[in-house]
């Protein structure tokens, strides 16, 4: 069984990488890009656990290890 | 008086600050392995700077959870002094010992350069013999130094005077242009509201010997050392 777990920054917070990507993204020519937000993504291989108990264990991962929530949030999916 | 220095895998400036305190302090000071479950019965730890567990994750991330650190949130609970020096104040963040979070330098950079520090609070174990608004040449290394903290932390911060120094001009104003990695408060040392843990991005073990430059740095371990006395 595989979980994603999607950690990027809070709106709140600043992402000068994230800038420096749509910045050259505009200097190739993507004006239509209007905004850039970069991530981290974990793909994590788990046991075949029941739903309820992944609902809480995995976010229990992600607000421990995953994310610093002073400046960071999540969200996740079970892939298959 | 006896000093702890953390050796996390990855740490690089353990023996500076090892060499420091015992050589040009002649302090008793032990290394301290992050997998013990002991502080040797130290008086103050130092965690020292480096890339501890290659700052896989964010910086501190992974280090926050070595059986030492348990030790050294219940020694700083106990009024221990703590001092962490760039990981080491990444380390302190993650740990939750002092508030806020390291973002990446504003300019994208890695930082290896001296910088001016004002100091903004000289009433601290860490800070008490230098006085208030002197300013300090030490160096910084860091690509993670982008201190942030959300609003209402901030406001935290400044009502418990908890900002210890500030990067500023030569002159100790502190101004934007002095601001090198964007740190709200261009914060470069942070304590806690007990006032017994200090973290700071630049180094005062490369800047406590006249043959490396400066050394400023001394006024941060000379305080500690009065402190304990």
């Amino acid at each position: 069984m595989k979980v994603r777990v999607l950690v990027s920054f809070k709106e709140s917070v600043l992402d000068p990488q994230g800038q420096t990507v749509k910045n050259a993204l505009h200097s190739l020519g993507y004006n239509f890009v209007k905004d850039v937000r970069q991530g981290k993504v974990f793909e994590i291989e788990v046991d075949d656990l029941p739903r309820e108990q992944l609902k809480v264990k995995i976010p229990e991962m992600a607000d421990k290890v995953l994310a610093n929530p002073i400046i960071e949030k999540f969200e996740w999916e079970i892939l298959d | 008086m006896k000093f702890g220095v953390v050796i996390f895998p990855g740490s690089n400036c353990d023996y500076d600050t090892y060499w420091v305190l015992k050589e040009v302090f002649n302090q008793e000071t032990v290394f301290l392995w992050h997998k013990d479950h002991s502080l040797q019965g130290i008086d103050c730890v130092v965690l020292p700077g480096g890339f501890s567990y290659g700052d896989y994750l964010r910086s501190g991330a992974i280090a926050r959870f070595s059986p030492l650190m348990q030790e050294v949130r219940e020694f700083a609970a106990r009024g221990g002094l703590v001092l962490g020096i760039c990981n080491g104040f990444q380390v302190l963040l993650e740990l939750g010992l002092l508030p806020g979070a390291m973002l990446r330098n504003k300019n994208l950079k890695f930082l290896c350069q001296f910088v001016h520090l004002k100091i903004s609070n000289a009433r601290t174990p860490f800070t008490n013999q230098g006085r208030e608004g002197q300013v300090l040449r030490i160096p910084i290394a860091h690509y993670d130094g982008n201190f942030y903290a959300p609003p209402e932390t901030m406001e935290e911060i400044k009502k418990n005077n908890q900002i210890v120094l500030q990067y500023s001009t030569p002159a100790g104003n502190v101004t934007p242009e002095a601001n090198v990695n964007g740190s709200l408060e261009n914060i470069a040392g942070l304590i806690n509201k007990q006032g017994n843990v200090l973290g700071m991005m630049p180094h005062p073990e490369r800047a406590s010997e006249a043959v490396l430059g400066s050394e400023d740095g001394q006024i941060i371990f000379q305080s500690i050392i009065s402190w304990l006395s």
